[in-house]
């Protein structure tokens, strides 16, 4: 790998930068890996370098049926927080903003993480209560999550109207001072790189249609390019894990609903922190590097696989932003798309074995990008050791049946 | 805008519905008797199909009807199933 530096710049620079050269191979597959990951997104990129980096597992091969990270690693709104409601959660989501800070030096690649802080308004008692029990429950591992008053609030966030006649008027606020925002493509091609570099065979355009067993164990992957041995097989595909997963007969705890999102033109800054209004579905909107209002919300209240969204919840986001920023009514919409989610019933990540021998799957969830670097790294330990990484113990499959449950209230599905 | 075709009150849009998930689940005759496990497939797993699925829909803004609908999960495509009990 040719380190990226202040002086490799310089010296491309003086070339025109066309001697920069590909920043990963494009092997052929091999007959036969040790590890081979289904999909190519921050998931299963991740967990490949951290197989190579952390557990000397360098023999791996990551499928990715499309083009990397052009599935939700390229479909999110960029976010990355840990106001989480659960002492289960909080830990995870924080070692994710751990990660997070420190990867652009660890993979040489800038994911120009942008510490914006997120402040979510607060709107109801009801808002307010949730608010303060998840704040103590991140004070006990060390996550600031603060309270505002109104008056903090309109300091940071001049544009907003504090009157106090709308419907849900603005009470004051609660704020995460760590919560970033990450270049999301930045997140795969760093991954990609960084595994490349290692060893890790990164093969596009190869989609897994069968998983071939052997006395209730895996022995490899039937693809669009042929046969691929592997002795054990870790699923990252976010939005596909029940179709997946049914190539083992594996039923999952998840239904599969699409996520919209969409950004306006961009506009000088006026936006510094993330902002969270508690509507019906909690509606997200934050300016981005670029300048655009970028506004999200809740999935659409359905299964589907449309990677399209309907139009209820775009109405809903609208008005309930429209009513706390009022000026934003002239802006122009330029985007709209939406990723498909994979939402386990408690809304919480599944990184598990499976009945499978050697089968095994990291379920993003609702919160896919957040936990990218947590998932990543829970489950290339999952996956070289056979047994789970502490902080991911209880995000087993078995959850289910012993009645555990991580129930989160803190994702933008189950708002 | 999905149109969700109630038997009682015809197409109407999406928002006066809420999903109730696929009709296809049975629950055991007699859960004392179930493993865990088997509880847990009952009341968690999804077949989740990138397709066509069979699943309840609530009018719950309208008639509050409860009905089944065939419905492709991929295309949107709709098909009513169930006529309205005389």
């Amino acid at each position: 790998m040719k380190r990226f530096s202040i002086f490799s710049l310089a010296r491309n620079a003086l070339t025109g930068h066309r001697n920069w050269g590909k920043m990963w191979r494009s092997p052929d597959p091999k007959r036969e890996y040790d590890v081979i990951i289904i999909g190519g997104g921050g998931h299963g990129l991740g967990a490949a370098y951290f197989l190579a980096k952390e557990h000397g597992i360098t023999n791996v091969a990551v499928l990715e049926k499309g083009w990397l990270g052009g599935g939700n690693t390229g479909r999110n709104t960029m976010t990355v927080r840990s106001n989480f409601l659960r002492e289960d959660s909080v830990p995870f989501h924080e070692m994710s903003l751990d990660l997070y800070h420190q990867l652009s030096r660890d993979l040489n690649y800038n994911l120009m993480v942008s510490q914006r802080g997120m402040i979510t308004f607060i709107q109801s008692s009801a808002a307010n209560r949730v608010a303060l029990q998840m704040a103590n429950t991140m004070h006990i591992y060390g996550a600031e999550y603060r309270m505002l008053t109104l008056d903090e609030v309109k300091r940071r966030i001049p544009i907003f109207d504090p009157s106090p006649d709308m419907r849900l008027p603005v009470r004051g606020g609660v704020y995460q001072p760590r919560a970033s925002m990450v270049r999301h493509d930045a997140v795969a091609w760093g991954f990609a790189r960084a595994a490349d570099a290692r060893g890790v065979d990164i093969i596009q355009n190869c989609e897994v249609t069968g998983v071939r067993q052997e006395g209730g164990a895996v022995t490899g992957v039937e693809t669009s390019r042929g046969l691929i041995k592997g002795k054990k097989i870790g699923m990252a595909v976010a939005g596909h894990g029940s179709v997946v997963a049914s190539m083992v007969g594996q039923r999952l705890p998840i239904i599969t609903q699409p996520l919209q999102a969409w950004v306006s033109e961009p506009v000088k800054p006026i936006l510094n922190e993330i902002v969270v209004i508690r509507s019906y579905y909690g509606t997200y909107l934050m300016q981005s590097d670029k300048g655009e209002i970028v506004v999200g919300q809740g999935c659409d209240p359905y299964p589907s696989y449309a990677q399209r969204g309907t139009f209820p919840i775009i109405e809903d986001a609208t008005t309930s932003m429209l009513e706390v920023f009022p000026s934003f009514g002239r802006l122009k919409l330029l985007r709209h798309w939406a990723g498909m989610l994979d939402i386990p019933y408690d809304g919480s990540p599944i990184i598990s074995k499976t009945n499978t021998k050697g089968f095994y799957i990291d379920v993003a969830g609702s919160g896919g990008f957040k936990t990218t670097p947590a998932a990543a790294k829970t489950f290339a330990h999952l996956i070289a050791n056979d047994f789970p990484h502490p902080l991911a113990e209880k995000l087993g499959l078995d959850r289910f049946a012993s009645g555990r449950l991580v129930q989160e209230g803190g994702v933008s599905a189950n708002r | 805008m999905l149109e969700i075709p109630c038997p009682w009150c015809g197409l109407r849009n999406e928002n006066e519905f809420i999903c109730g998930g696929e009709a296809q689940r049975k629950r055991p005759a007699d859960p004392d008797r179930e493993t865990d496990e088997a509880w847990a497939d009952y009341l968690y797993n999804n077949a989740n199909p990138k397709g066509v699925v069979t699943e309840w829909w609530w009018h719950v803004s309208g008639c509050t009807l409860w009905f089944k609908i065939d419905r492709n999960t991929l295309t949107h495509e709709i098909t009513p199933i169930e006529e309205l009990p005389e």
